[in-house]
C-alpha cells in the first residue's frame, strides 16, 4: 500500500501540485487521470523520488520515502517497477538483456537461471521469439511489453505506469491494460497508472483520482465516475461527442 | 556564480560515481566493455595521426637544420622528445576528447532525455556509478596504453619517412632517439595522459548527465563536453608541465 499525504510541488515558484492526499491499495489498479499539464506525471515522479517534494510525505507500507537516507531510498526503489511512457528500454541491450539487467544487479542467480526468469517474464507478457531483438527493432506495443517484463522481473511490490497505452492502437491498448490488471492481482502489487484513456479507466481502474489544476479534485471508482455531476470531471470524461451521445442515451 | 555551480555539481556527481557499486562483477564487466569501445575503438585514429605527425616532425626538423654544426641525429632527438613530451600525451588526448568525449556526452545525454537514466534510478541503481565510473576507469587505464602506442608509432613514422626521403640516415636517426634518453619523460607523459583521460571521460559525462530537453540539447551537451574538456586538457598540460618539469 502507498499513502501520500499533503504532497505539494512547485517549479520556480509556480505551483504544480497542491496538497494531494490519496491511498493506493495493494492488489488494485489505481488510476490517476486529468488534463495534460494538470500535474499527473509530476505527482508520479514525486512519489518515486525523481522530483523532490516541497511538503508532504509518501509512505510505502508505512515507510516515509523522504525520511530515508540514500541507501534507504535505494532499498525502496528495488521494490518498485516502473513503466515509462516511451518504454525507457536500454538501447544498447537486446530484449533479453533488458529484462535480465535488474535480475543481474540484485540477485546472485546463475546465467541460466537469469535467462529462465527473463523468458518467464517475456512469456508472461506474451512476447516470445524476440529475445535477440534490439529496442529499435520493436513496435510500440512490443516495447511496452518488454518494459512490463523488465518491471516485473524482480517481482516488485509497487508498479508505476506512466501512460502505458499512449501511442498504441485500441486493440494493443486493451492487451496492455489487461496485462497490467492481471499482474497486479496475480502478484498483489500496488499499481498506479497515469492515463488519459477513459477506456482504460473503465476497463481496469479500481480506484480513480482526478487531478485538476494540481489538486485532487475528485476520487471514486469506475461506476461513480460515470455518474458524477462534478463539472470538471464530466468535461474530461465526456469530452468527445461519442461519450456525450452515450451519456444522453443511457 | 555559474562556474561555482558547475564545479560543485561536477564534484558531487563524481563523488556519487565513485560510491560503492551495487555489484562489483557487473561493474568490472562494464569497465572491460568501455575499454573496448573507448580504447580499442580509438586505436585506428591514434595510429594514423601518430604516424603522420612523426613523419611531419622529421621532415620539418631536418628542413630547418641550416647550420652544419648541428648533427643530423638531432632529428631523431627532436622527434622522440616532441612525441613523448607533448604530441602523444597532449595532442592525442585533445583528439580523443573530440572523438571519445562527444560519444560519451551524446550517449549519456540521450539516455537522460529518453528516461533511461530515470529507469536506472527507479531500479535502485546508482546511475552515475553505473554509467560514469566504468568510463572513467576504462579511460584512465587504457589511455596511457594508447599514448605509449602513439609514441612508438610516431617515432617509427619519423624513421620510415626520414630514411625513405633521405633527410636522415637510419644510423643517425636511431642514434638520435637513444641519445640522452630520460626515463622520467615517459613517466611524465603517462602521468599527464592519466589526468587527461580522467578529464576526457568525466567532463563530457557531466554535461551528458545533466542534459535537459531533447535532441538539440543532446547536441549542445556534446559540444560543451568537447570544448570544456579540451580547454581543461590545455590548462592541466601547463600546470602539470610546470609542476613536473621545472
Amino acid at each position: 500500500m502507498i499513502q501520500i499525504n499533503n504532497i505539494s510541488k512547485s517549479f520556480s515558484g509556480r505551483s504544480v501540485i497542491q496538497n494531494i492526499s490519496f491511498t493506493f491499495e495493494a492488489g488494485k489498479v489505481s488510476m490517476i487521470i486529468g488534463e495534460s499539464g494538470s500535474g499527473k506525471t509530476t505527482l508520479l515522479k514525486c512519489m518515486v523520488g525523481l522530483n523532490e517534494i516541497d511538503t508532504g510525505e509518501v509512505l510505502f507500507d508505512g515507510r516515509n520515502f523522504y525520511d530515508l537516507d540514500f541507501l534507504g531510498k535505494k532499498e525502496i526503489r528495488k521494490e518498485i517497477g516502473m513503466l515509462f511512457q516511451g518504454g525507457a528500454l536500454f538501447d544498447s541491450k537486446t530484449v533479453e538483456e533488458n529484462v535480465v539487467f535488474p535480475i543481474s544487479m540484485f540477485t546472485d542467480l546463475s546465467a541460466s537461471e537469469k535467462r529462465d526468469r527473463a523468458n518467464f517474464c517475456l512469456q508472461r507478457v506474451n512476447l516470445e521469439n524476440a529475445n535477440n531483438l534490439y529496442p529499435s527493432e520493436l513496435s510500440g506495443g512490443m516495447k511496452k511489453r518488454v518494459a512490463i517484463a523488465r518491471a516485473i522481473a524482480v517481482q516488485p511490490k509497487y508498479l508505476f505506469c506512466d501512460e502505458p497505452n499512449s501511442g498504441l492502437d485500441p486493440k494493443t491498448s486493451i492487451i496492455i491494460d489487461n496485462l497490467i490488471k492481471e499482474i497486479t492481482e496475480e502478484y498483489n502489487i500496488t499499481t498506479i497508472v497515469i492515463t488519459h484513456d477513459m477506456n482504460s479507466v473503465i476497463e481496469i481502474g479500481d480506484h480513480i483520482m482526478f487531478i485538476y489544476k494540481g489538486e485532487n479534485w475528485w476520487q471514486g471508482n469506475k461506476q461513480e465516475i460515470l455518474k458524477t455531476d462534478n463539472q470538471e470531471v464530466c468535461d474530461f470524461v465526456y469530452a468527445t461527442k461519442f461519450m456525450k451521445d452515450l451519456k444522453t442515451k443511457f | 556564480m555559474q562556474l561555482f555551480f558547475h564545479f560543485g555539481r561536477y564534484f558531487i556527481l563524481i563523488k556519487r560515481a565513485f560510491a560503492k557499486p551495487e555489484k562489483f562483477s557487473v561493474y568490472i564487466n562494464r569497465i572491460f566493455e568501455e575499454m573496448y569501445i573507448l580504447g580499442v575503438g580509438s586505436l585506428g585514429i591514434v595510429a594514423i595521426i601518430s604516424i603522420f605527425m612523426g613523419a611531419v616532425i622529421t621532415i620539418q626538423t631536418a628542413f630547418n637544420f641550416e647550420s652544419p654544426l648541428l648533427p643530423f641525429y638531432a632529428v631523431g632527438v627532436a622527434v622522440r622528445d616532441s612525441m613523448i613530451l607533448e604530441f602523444s600525451p597532449a595532442i592525442v588526448s585533445l583528439i580523443l576528447a573530440g572523438k571519445v568525449g562527444s560519444s560519451i556526452a551524446s550517449e549519456i545525454g540521450t539516455m537522460r532525455v529518453t528516461e533511461q537514466i530515470d529507469a536506472l534510478e527507479i531500479m535502485g541503481i546508482n546511475s552515475s556509478g553505473y554509467l560514469i565510473f566504468p568510463k572513467i576507469m576504462a579511460s584512465v587505464l587504457f589511455n596511457p596504453i594508447l599514448i605509449v602506442f602513439s609514441m612508438f608509432l610516431g617515432i617509427a613514422g619519423g624513421y620510415v619517412i626520414g630514411v625513405m626521403s633521405g633527410v636522415v640516415s637510419s644510423h643517425q636517426y636511431i642514434y638520435g632517439i637513444t641519445y640522452d634518453f630520460r626515463q622520467f619523460n615517459v613517466i611524465y607523459a603517462l602521468i599527464k595522459s592519466a589526468v587527461f583521460a580522467f578529464i576526457i571521460a568525466s567532463v563530457p559525462a557531466y554535461f551528458g548527465y545533466y542534459t535537459n530537453g531533447g535532441a538539440l540539447e543532446v547536441g549542445r551537451s556534446s559540444t560543451k563536453g568537447v570544448v570544456y574538456s579540451s580547454v581543461l586538457i590545455l590548462a592541466f598540460d601547463l600546470i602539470l608541465t610546470k609542476l613536473l618539469l621545472t
